[in-house]
């Protein structure tokens, strides 16, 4: 075998990826949370609008909150009309992102099985998968034996505690390198003349007149004619520097990654009763995620009884992984509001603009968040996708209630 | 965590389960609430980075609900209370 | 030769036990006390695997937990994937081999058991060296409850590698003594092969005890493998001790390159030499003892190359003894050979240039570039860190929890401040938890002041050219990709991280991490505190999935709940479906019956004469207390204290967002006393729930609520001669409608058992609902069993159940809702009080979108084609035609059915503006097709309620 042979071997990464520049007194627009979607915001801002005289401000280093901590799954069979518009328009864009961003973002669409494990997961699984296609998301049924032939690995006994009943699958699904992601968005929006400033933390939101004029920051004031928050689980405290309060409450969401393995598992599976999701990167490490933990946090840091209920149930399903190691457990920040959706939009100040509340999901919408959020600022109007997720559908009661609808989260 | 229930003592914390903001009151009357402001009762918590009066319940052992100033960046708990007394600290 | 690296009398290994292994195919012999590691470098063995990328030959460069490249699959006695050799002990029947970077999964089933331990602990010490001995016996003394947790298979730490006599002899001998007296001790507990990985809230250590590996084959059937210890201490002591790192140079990843210290422990704790001829390269103090020694046993020292211009005279002198050549201001700048080193480059480093450069013929380069405190631990727990310029190292700062770090784990360097450390921090843990403590008396030892070490992070290659600069051996990781990362416009080490992936290893970065800081920091000329390092996340050492799931696995994963007639279910060959925890018979299929044959002869039998139901498992909760009417009007939104005693009334909750959240009855018992029923998935949710809003929001009402679920078995006894078969049981309990009227509940004895009898229908039949305490179950159930035979009565599961319901369009919450339903939603206006000032959830419904009239409607669904069953979860369209994607969809099926009683198929749905289009046509996507049905009323069977009396 020579090094050429490996096939996980990293891939050639930009050589040059984003300038450091300091930052200049003022911007266009101030997108507040360097993040994969405060990223792909600016990409789309510059390359879709035209407008390129932005930076993305970042209190530590690029892209190292919530992209940085995810486990990478794509897909976008919701149930929801809502979300799926939003989702499946995030999809389409993922399938041409490394080429449009001209980096490798190790796009792989392996799929992805959502387990249903009682009657009721395999109506309410049913009733997604058909709703998804509907809405043109390729999506199926399977049952417990056409699972196993997209996961040899999966434990479809019918003794175990909760015997997986069947699946949904989307072929189209998968994961990506996350870090990758957000340095091709990086790079990209760089190329077209944004700003990107790390090490500065925005301290105030400056509002006059009921309208924003900028952030200050540890690293100065920086005028704005808009100002965008993308901040995930920080959103509420720099909300509250410009007054306002948000329906949005910030938890820990654990991970785990293993050792390398030789190829066992070519999907990805979640089992939303039992609270697994894990798929093997393409360097050959299994991927785990954990539920949330039950308190409010910024710590990035959860209880250990999260993670060892995980591996239990991970076992009922993958008896095979009983001695793959933990090599390392992590937390990020999730932003969940009361329906599980996200809120994309405008605000009662006029300039600033608010993208948050995507709790587990906000990896996958990545694309699809800053193809939106940049359209919303540019124009001034919720882009017609986002238009479902404005703050106002918690006064009107026209939730957007993926969680009570369908109780799939992630 | 280590959580001190006022009627048990130091638990663990998977005996509680949590229940979000403290000190946030039924309305007296809804009906005369406009939507907004009920949207307010319904749906908007603080979340403040730092120390949070919040609610558990002693689910594994008495049951009890009670509550808890804790900091949200270290999950130092800083004060645990019976309901209907006010916090402690702030 | 067999162990021709073996010295004939050093080492701590069992010479009488020696143990034949076999790796990569070829049988070696080792001994008890080896690690793999040891065993191999004992038979010359140097290689053990290739790189992940590279594919270069690696040997051994550590000799515990840190080896970043000899890795190994173990494949007996029970495969296990990406081992590093040094933690691997030998034991019977051990076959493993070399891994390049990836291990392997086995499909066979693991036998080994897993366990769990929760402890509590006055004070816990995390390592077995020379620090946390003492600092575990200080506490001991002053009578603390003690944990001391190693790693390693005995304790001692680095004494158990060290010559310097310890109090006048030789360091193992003290060793031998404190471990005497801890074993000596109540309340104190000493786990070797107890690594602690994980340090959480509120001093909270959870530790992975490895029990039966070194015994191999040999090892116990009962016994658990491996345990977790959970330990919650009032006061944790780090004695972590600390680990020794490379330094970047040419070709510095080849077989033969050995960490100093590491050759040291094989010399001294396995008896091993590590080659035959040897040039050391250092940066500090501590590579000269393993020089010195190495002469000591034979072993040519051809060179030993400082970093730093000046040598320490002592030390100079020292090796001057030893016939060992010291180069000041030396260092080693690379190295040849294939799969060995055959020899190494010298060069004096003068002004960051090479000059005078030097070959030297070795098979073994030793290396210190410093050692790095293992703060895992102690930064895992919220400690801060510092970087320290005179060890060129991060060291404990500011501490968050009650944890105490001492000796090398907080940079000490000589033995006498590590034993200084474990005294003082003993006596402060012991007195931070109340005991009045003096630290115990340090042991004599030889002095001496260190001198700095040089941080010097990479040597200088005259070319530029640093593709064979390994940083990360585990990643194959080079300075050439981290001069990648940072010219691509990388600054923060997390980056630089995940661009290279150093530091992603096995081992996660501990030669390699503060490394890697280092070499940003001179490319970037910049101070390495500036940079710091990358974040310490659990678990300090990989560990076992199996481990984490500990005994939460098969019939323990989850509890599994089951009724007191449980057993006559299984004996009468039902299907179970499992509802939260619960087993609940589904249907009782006959020889040769499908369930669909069993459901719709279990329907016929409830319709057209009496079958039963074991419905035990619905929550029951009582409710007492002066004020429990006032409270249930406030949880239900229908009235509730308007009911008489002995009556019973249905009942709906709502959140307080107005969407339904469960329902089931309430009954009457007296003026303060009502049981309430229901759904058996929510009961804990229900009571849950209800406690919340009594405890934190009406504290002042006098209600007191206790889940009676499993003081009471139900007894559905549904049919038109259903109550035939009670009246053979009842005595003269009078069962007609005027005396015994729907919706009232009556005491009554039968068959010589207590028991409460409701008039509850979820049938639409005349039906009863028997409860009596759990443990007569089997009684009533036989007698009722016999005394309907003459009648066929049948037994029926939760399907029959659905269907009946549904035929009488009663939802099931939780099937026929999501969390976006409304009462009215469901068509339950009837159950929502319009006199009430105010109920849980009333606000919600006047909200903008919850008051629209086009709100998805439960209604029922009459497909054109009278046999055919709808999935249940299909979507609904209003035409024929499906319009290209996103198509609209209306609503979809919520519950299907075949019904004897209609002789066709039906279903319920949630139908957008669905009581507007009862009687017209739409259709329902079935295949991706769209097929007709017709909107109807929900209710499709006796609609005038007149078969519920009878």
């Amino acid at each position: 075998m020579t090094a050429q042979d490996t096939a996980d071997a990293v891939p050639e990464l930009p050589a040059t990826l984003w300038r450091d520049p300091e930052p200049k007194r003022g911007y266009d627009v101030v997108i507040v949370g360097g993040g994969g979607h405060g990223l792909a915001t600016a990409y789309y801002l510059a390359r879709n609008h035209g407008i390129t005289d932005v930076a993305v401000v970042d209190k530590g280093w690029l892209a190292g909150g919530n992209m940085a901590r995810n486990t990478t799954i794509i897909r976008s069979n919701y149930l929801l009309d809502a979300s799926a518009g939003i989702y499946e328009h995030a999809m389409k864009l993922w399938e041409g992102l490394a080429d449009d961003l001209d980096c490798p973002i190790l796009f792989s669409q392996r799929g992805v099985l959502n387990l249903a494990h009682s009657p009721q997961d395999v109506r309410e699984g049913v009733r997604r998968v058909n709703a998804n296609r509907l809405n043109g998301i390729d999506a199926e049924w399977l049952d417990p034996r056409q699972a196993l032939e997209i996961c040899p690995i999966l434990n479809i006994s019918p003794d175990v505690r909760y015997p997986v009943l069947g699946a949904t699958y989307q072929p189209r699904a998968g994961i990506a390198r996350h870090d990758y992601v957000a340095w091709g968005f990086a790079r990209a929006a760089d190329r077209l003349g944004v700003d990107l400033i790390q090490d500065c933390e925005v301290t105030g939101i400056e509002v006059d007149s009921g309208r924003v004029t900028g952030v200050s920051t540890t690293r100065g004031l920086l005028t704005a004619r808009k100002v965008a928050l993308c901040a995930a689980g920080h959103s509420s405290v720099l909300a509250e520097m410009a007054g306002l309060r948000l329906p949005v409450q910030s938890h820990p969401l654990q991970a785990l990654v293993s050792e390398l393995l030789e190829p066992v598992h070519p999907t990805v599976v979640m089992s939303n009763a039992v609270h697994v999701y894990v798929s093997q990167a393409h360097k050959g490490e299994l991927v785990m995620g954990a539920g949330i933990d039950q308190y409010n946090s910024y710590a990035q840091r959860g209880g250990l009884h999260v993670i060892q209920r995980q591996l239990a149930a991970a076992l009922e399903l993958f008896p095979i992984f009983a001695r793959a190691h933990v090599l390392r457990t992590w937390g990020g920040i999730v932003d969940v509001t009361p329906d599980a959706s996200a809120i994309l939009g405008l605000t009662p100040i006029d300039g600033l603009y608010l993208n948050c509340g995507w709790g587990t999901g906000g990896f996958k919408a990545t694309p699809g968040a800053g193809w939106c959020y940049a359209d919303t600022i540019a124009n001034g109007v919720p882009h017609p996708l986002a238009a479902p997720l404005t703050l106002e559908r918690f006064a009107t009661g026209a939730l957007v209630d993926e969680h009570g609808a369908a109780a799939v989260a992630h | 965590m280590l959580i001190e229930c006022p009627w048990c003592g130091p638990r663990d914390e998977t005996e509680f389960h949590y229940g979000g903001q403290a000190h946030v009151s039924y309305p007296d009357d809804p009906s005369v609430l406009t939507d907004e402001q009920w949207a307010r009762y319904l749906f908007y918590r603080d979340n403040p980075q730092g120390r949070f009066a919040e609610r558990w319940c002693h689910g594994s052992a008495c049951r009890r609900w009670f509550n808890a100033v804790r900091d949200t960046r270290t999950h130092q708990i800083v004060a645990t209370y019976r309901t209907g007394e006010s916090a402690p600290v702030t | 030769m067999d162990n021709e690296f073996r010295l004939a009398n050093a080492g701590r290994i069992d010479r009488d036990r020696p143990i034949p292994f076999v790796f990569d195919g070829t049988e070696y012999l080792g001994y008890a006390g080896d690690t793999l590691a040891s065993a191999l470098l004992a038979n010359g063995v140097h290689q053990v695997s290739r790189g992940v990328h590279s594919c270069r030959p690696r040997g051994i460069l550590a000799s515990g937990v840190t080896e970043p490249c000899a890795l190994v699959q173990v494949e007996e006695p029970f495969d296990e994937p990406t081992l590093a050799a040094t933690t691997v002990e030998v034991c019977a029947g051990l076959r493993a081999r070399g891994l390049s970077g990836k291990g392997a999964l086995t499909s066979r089933p693991d036998p080994a058991r897993y366990d769990t331990m929760y402890a509590h602990a006055d004070v816990l010490v995390v390592g077995g060296g020379p620090t946390g001995l003492l600092a575990a016996l200080t506490a001991a003394r002053a009578g603390a409850r003690v944990m001391l947790l190693d790693d390693q298979s005995e304790l001692g730490g680095d004494l158990l590698a060290e010559t310097a006599p310890l109090e006048g002899r030789p360091p193992i001998a003290w060793v031998s003594g404190v471990c005497a007296e801890l074993a000596g001790c109540q309340d104190v507990t000493v786990l070797p092969r107890t690594t602690a990985f994980g340090y959480y809230d509120d001093n909270y250590v959870v530790a992975c005890e490895r029990r039966t590996d070194h015994l191999g084959t040999a090892a116990p059937e009962r016994t658990s493998r491996q345990r977790m210890w959970c330990i919650r201490a009032r006061a944790v002591v780090l004695a972590t001790g600390a680990h020794e790192r490379s330094v970047a140079f040419s070709d510095n990843d080849r077989p033969g390159v050995m960490l100093a210290a590491a050759a040291r422990t094989y010399l001294h704790r396995y008896g091993v030499l590590p080659g035959r001829r040897v040039v050391v390269f250092t940066t500090n103090d501590g590579a000269y003892q393993a020089a010195i020694d190495l002469a000591g046993a034979g072993v040519p020292v051809t060179a030993l190359a400082d970093a730093r211009p000046e040598v320490p005279d002592d030390l100079a002198k020292a090796c001057a003894a030893a016939d060992i050549e010291v180069l000041a201001g030396h260092v080693v700048a690379g190295t040849r050979g294939d799969a060995r080193i055959s020899g190494a480059c010298l060069a004096e480093l003068r002004d960051g240039r090479l000059q005078g450069h030097r070959e030297v013929d070795c098979d073994t380069v030793l290396v210190s570039g410093g050692w790095n405190p293992a703060v895992h631990l102690f930064s895992q727990a919220g400690g801060g860190l510092r970087y320290d310029s005179q060890l060129a190292a991060f060291v404990p700062a500011r501490a968050r929890q009650r944890v105490f770090v001492g000796g090398a784990a907080r940079g000490a360097v000589t033995l006498a401040d590590c034993l200084a450390d474990g005294a003082r921090i003993g006596a402060q843990a012991s007195r931070t938890v109340g005991l009045s403590a003096d630290a115990a008396p340090m042991p004599a030892v030889l002095q001496r002041t260190p001198t700095p070490s040089t941080a010097l992070w990479l040597v200088p290659d005259p070319s530029g050219d640093y593709r064979r600069h390994y940083v990360d051996l585990a990643r194959d990781a080079t300075v050439a990709d981290i001069v990648r990362a940072t010219d691509a416009g990388l600054r923060s080490v997390e980056h630089v991280k995940r661009y290279t992936t150093v530091g992603t290893g096995h081992e996660q970065g501990k030669t390699s991490g503060v490394l890697a800081t280092g070499v940003v920091a001179t490319i970037l000329g910049v101070d390495p505190a500036e940079l710091g390092t990358t974040t310490f996340r659990p678990p300090y050492t990989p560990v076992t999935f199996a481990a984490l799931a500990g005994t939460d696995r098969g019939a323990l994963h989850d509890p599994v709940r089951v009724t007191a007639l449980h057993d006559w279910h299984v004996a009468a060959g039902a299907m179970f479906e499992n509802v939260g925890q619960w087993k609940r018979p589904w249907y009782y299929p006959r020889p040769g019956e499908d369930m669909a044959a069993a459901v719709w002869r279990e329907c016929v039998a409830a319709r057209r004469s009496v079958a039963m139901m074991d419905a035990s498992t619905l929550g029951k909760i009582d409710v007492q207390g002066r004020d429990a009417a006032e409270f249930l009007d406030r949880v239900y939104t229908t009235m509730m204290s308007t009911l008489r005693v002995g009556r019973i009334r249905y009942g709906l909750m709502c959140r307080a967002d107005g969407m339904v959240f469960d329902d089931g009855t309430v009954i009457r018992l007296a003026d303060n006393h009502f049981l309430l029923t229901t759904t058996t998935g929510n009961a804990a949710a229900v009571l849950d729930w209800l406690e919340e809003w009594l405890q934190t929001e009406w504290p002042h009402l006098r209600v007191y609520l206790t889940s009676v679920t499993e003081h009471w078995s139900t007894v559905a006894l549904v049919g038109p001669r259903s109550r035939t078969v009670l009246r053979r049981l009842a005595g003269d309990l009078a069962l007609d409608n005027a005396s015994f009227p729907f919706m009232a509940w009556r005491d009554a004895t039968l068959a010589g058992t207590t028991a409460r009898v409701c008039r509850i229908s979820f049938s639409g039949e005349l039906a009863f609902e028997i409860n009596v305490p759990w443990r007569h179950a089997q009684r009533i159930w036989t007698e009722l069993c016999d005394a309907g035979a003459d009648l066929g009565i049948t037994p029926y599961g939760t399907e029959t159940m659905h269907v009946l319901r549904a035929e009488k369009g009663y939802p099931i919450i939780g099937q026929d809702t999501d969390g976006t339903v409304t009462p009215q939603d469901l068509g339950l206006d009837w159950a929502v009080s319009k006199k009430k000032r105010d109920f849980i959830g009333k606000r919600s419904f006047s909200r903008p979108d919850t008051a629209r009239g086009d709100r998805k409607h439960l209604v029922g669904l009459l497909p054109v084609d009278p046999d055919l069953l709808l999935p249940e979860g299909c979507q609904l369209v209003a035409d024929a035609e499906l319009p290209a994607p996103p198509v609209p969809m209306l609503g979809h099926v919520t519950s299907s059915y075949r019904s004897p009683a209609l002789g066709r198929t039906f279903a319920l749905a949630l139908v957008e503006a669905g009581r507007h289009r009862v009687g017209r046509r739409i259709h329902a996507v079935v295949d991706d097709r769209p097929v007709p049905v017709i909107v109807t009323d929900p209710v499709f069977y006796d609609k005038e309620g007149a078969r519920r009396d009878g």
